[in-house]
């Protein structure tokens, strides 16, 4: 997801016996499904965890701006160019929400930014795969979008308050972006040879990076129970990419292109698709680094905050003065 | 100047001066120096996108050649353009780019507000609409251009450097030809060297604030609204937004 593999703090979830009096009492509140507030009392872990959690989707909406902006100048219509344009714009606008919600626990956004641009902090595998084609614009909104959505859904519902709703705002949104990207692809689809071509070759590039979006197995991680029992985090990493393959091998077909999978098969028993897993060395050689444009996103990032150091400098300088001048006058 | 062709020159010049512009800010998307400005610049160019969807679209019907806005953007070569210069000019740092907006700006919203009152009423009407944008574009660039000019010594040495290197560009806003005349007879649109005393004053006013100095008036640079000498860059601007349009023909998206 654009938080994957969130380390939590501490070995394990803790009984009820092993717990102090706080924080028994705060696991309580959460399990009557009260949300957390940033003044109220927490345990360390759960706010280290969030701001881990929330930074890093911060960041993926950042550089997720990268993939996509790089069509923005090549957009095929005024229309396509407005949309793109559009959408960029609140993937931006998540970022700023996200941070604003990461504050309320007491990292500034520049502390958050710092460690974006040294590696300290991570954002989602997914940006870091090429958009080649105009189809990825199709196959970015689609896919990357719809997977965000799987995870960001049940979100809304999270423990903490500021996350819950920095979440109901950016679901409004990622809804829009999903049929956006379909309505590109199916315009593809339905369009000439080559056309149908580049949206095939879309879906094929971006089905594994998709599902992969999601971590991985995650039964057997002790991370993810504590951050299941304090909810913020609310399914497993598995359920969530069975859902989102159960929802877009459907919508694969009714665009006529084929899903880059020979071991796909609707399973009747489970009631859900069969389904290969992504290459997980692939993801973790990704997740260190090393994907086809960890390099250029994250040199991106630093060259637009160093080359930008000047007017931030500029602006809060001239700030300065005028309260100075104001101050001076009064 | 027949009154339909100078219609259509003028369309194309409105339409092409904000399709040129929005194009540049739109390549700033993911590179600003604070998350607040990738929002702003997106903002400004999706503005800019919009405006030029009606002033094209109202040119191609005025045309009268069963031609769409996109056809006329995305299939005419750089010698059919009317942008200014200005526009076309490369982004260069932020304070280059903001410099160009605010120059642009300062210029859009007098042209626009004069427009409101234009005797064609799809003209009054896209000006109305328009004419809210620009004067928010407006007090930003100009907010901008102050806070770095009045900034530390190097933001105030990067946007006096950004002025020096646009101010030629100005004087092409303002200079009238055969299709001016035709607009102003037909109370289409005002003459353009009637905006410049306005134009002169907001720049004295947001620059002596800037703590700018205005550059001595060179002869003004044009060949842009007119298509006879656009600069290099344009070509290079064309070839990436023709792209798409250019290698799959008659393809819908
Ligand atoms: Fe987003
Ligand atoms: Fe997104
Ligand atoms: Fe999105």
């Amino acid at each position: 997801m654009y938080a994957q593999m969130v380390k939590s703090t501490g070995t394990g979830v803790k009984s009820r016996e092993e717990m102090s009096p706080e924080e028994a009492a705060f696991q309580a509140r959460i399990d009557a499904g009260e949300k957390i507030e940033p003044k109220d009392w927490m345990p360390e872990g759960y706010r280290k965890t969030l701001i881990r959690q929330i930074g890093q989707h911060a960041h993926s909406e950042i550089v997720g701006q990268l993939p996509e902006g790089n069509w923005i100048t090549r957009a095929p219509t005024l229309e396509r160019k407005a949309i793109l344009l559009a959408k960029v714009q609140d993937e931006a606008g998540h970022g700023l929400y996200l941070y604003c919600a990461a504050e309320t626990l007491g990292v500034s956004r520049d502390e958050m930014t710092e460690m974006l641009l040294d590696g300290r902090m991570k954002y989602s595998s997914i940006f870091n795969y090429p958009t080649l084609t105009w189809a990825d614009m199709g196959a970015v909104g689609w896919l990357v979008d719809g997977a965000a959505i799987m995870n960001q859904v049940p979100l809304q519902r999270t423990s903490f308050g500021p996350y819950s709703r920095a979440m109901i705002r950016v679901c409004k949104e990622e809804s829009f972006h999903q049929r956006q990207g379909f309505d590109i692809m199916m315009k593809m689809a339905k369009g000439n040879a080559q056309q149908k071509a580049m949206a095939q070759d879309a879906l094929n590039r971006f089905w594994y990076p998709a599902l992969m979006m999601f971590g991985p197995s995650d039964k057997d991680s002790v991370h993810s129970a504590q951050s299941m029992a304090w909810r913020i985090k609310m399914n497993t990493n598995d359920e969530l990419r069975q859902k989102f393959v159960d929802q877009t091998v459907p919508q694969a077909e009714f665009l006529g292109l084929s899903v880059p999978d020979e071991n796909l098969k609707w399973n009747e028993e489970k009631g859900g698709y069969d389904f290969s897993e992504p290459d997980w060395e692939e993801f973790f050689e990704v997740i260190k680094g090393n994907g086809p444009c960890n390099t250029d996103r994250l040199a991106a990032r630093n060259k637009a905050w160093d080359d930008g150091a000047w007017v931030r400098e500029g602006l809060m300088a001239h700030a300065e003065k005028k309260r100075a001048r104001k101050m001076a006058a009064e | 100047m027949a009154r339909e062709a100078a219609f259509y020159e003028f369309l194309l010049r409105m339409g092409d001066n904000t399709l040129i512009l929005g194009h540049r800010v739109s390549e700033w998307c993911g590179h600003a120096p604070v998350l607040e400005e990738d929002i702003a610049l997106a903002n400004t160019a999706l503005d800019l996108i919009g405006q030029t969807q009606m002033w094209l679209g109202l040119a191609a019907e005025v045309q009268g050649a069963g031609k769409t806005a996109d056809d006329l953007a995305f299939l005419r070569d750089a010698w059919d353009f009317r942008n200014l210069l200005l526009v076309e000019m490369p982004n260069g740092d932020f304070g280059q780019t903001l410099m160009r907006q605010f120059l642009f700006d300062a210029w859009h919203v007098l042209q626009l507000r004069a427009l409101t009152a234009s005797s064609d009423d799809r003209v009054a009407a896209i000006a109305a609409k328009a004419v809210k944008e620009a004067t928010y574009h407006l007090d930003r660039s100009a907010e901008t251009v102050i806070g770095l000019g009045d900034g530390t010594e190097e933001s105030h040495a990067r946007m006096q450097a950004a002025l020096d290197y646009l101010y030629p560009y100005v004087g092409e806003m303002f200079l009238s030809d055969a299709v001016d005349a035709a607009l102003v007879e037909a109370g289409i649109a005002p003459d353009p060297a009637a905006l410049r005393a306005e134009f002169d004053a907001t720049l004295a006013r947001v620059l002596s604030e800037a703590t700018l100095t205005l550059p001595a008036a060179n002869r003004a640079r044009g060949g842009g609204r007119n298509g006879k000498m656009h600069t290099e860059h344009l070509g290079h601007l064309l070839t990436t937004m023709q792209w798409m349009q250019r290698a799959y023909p008659g393809a819908t998206w």
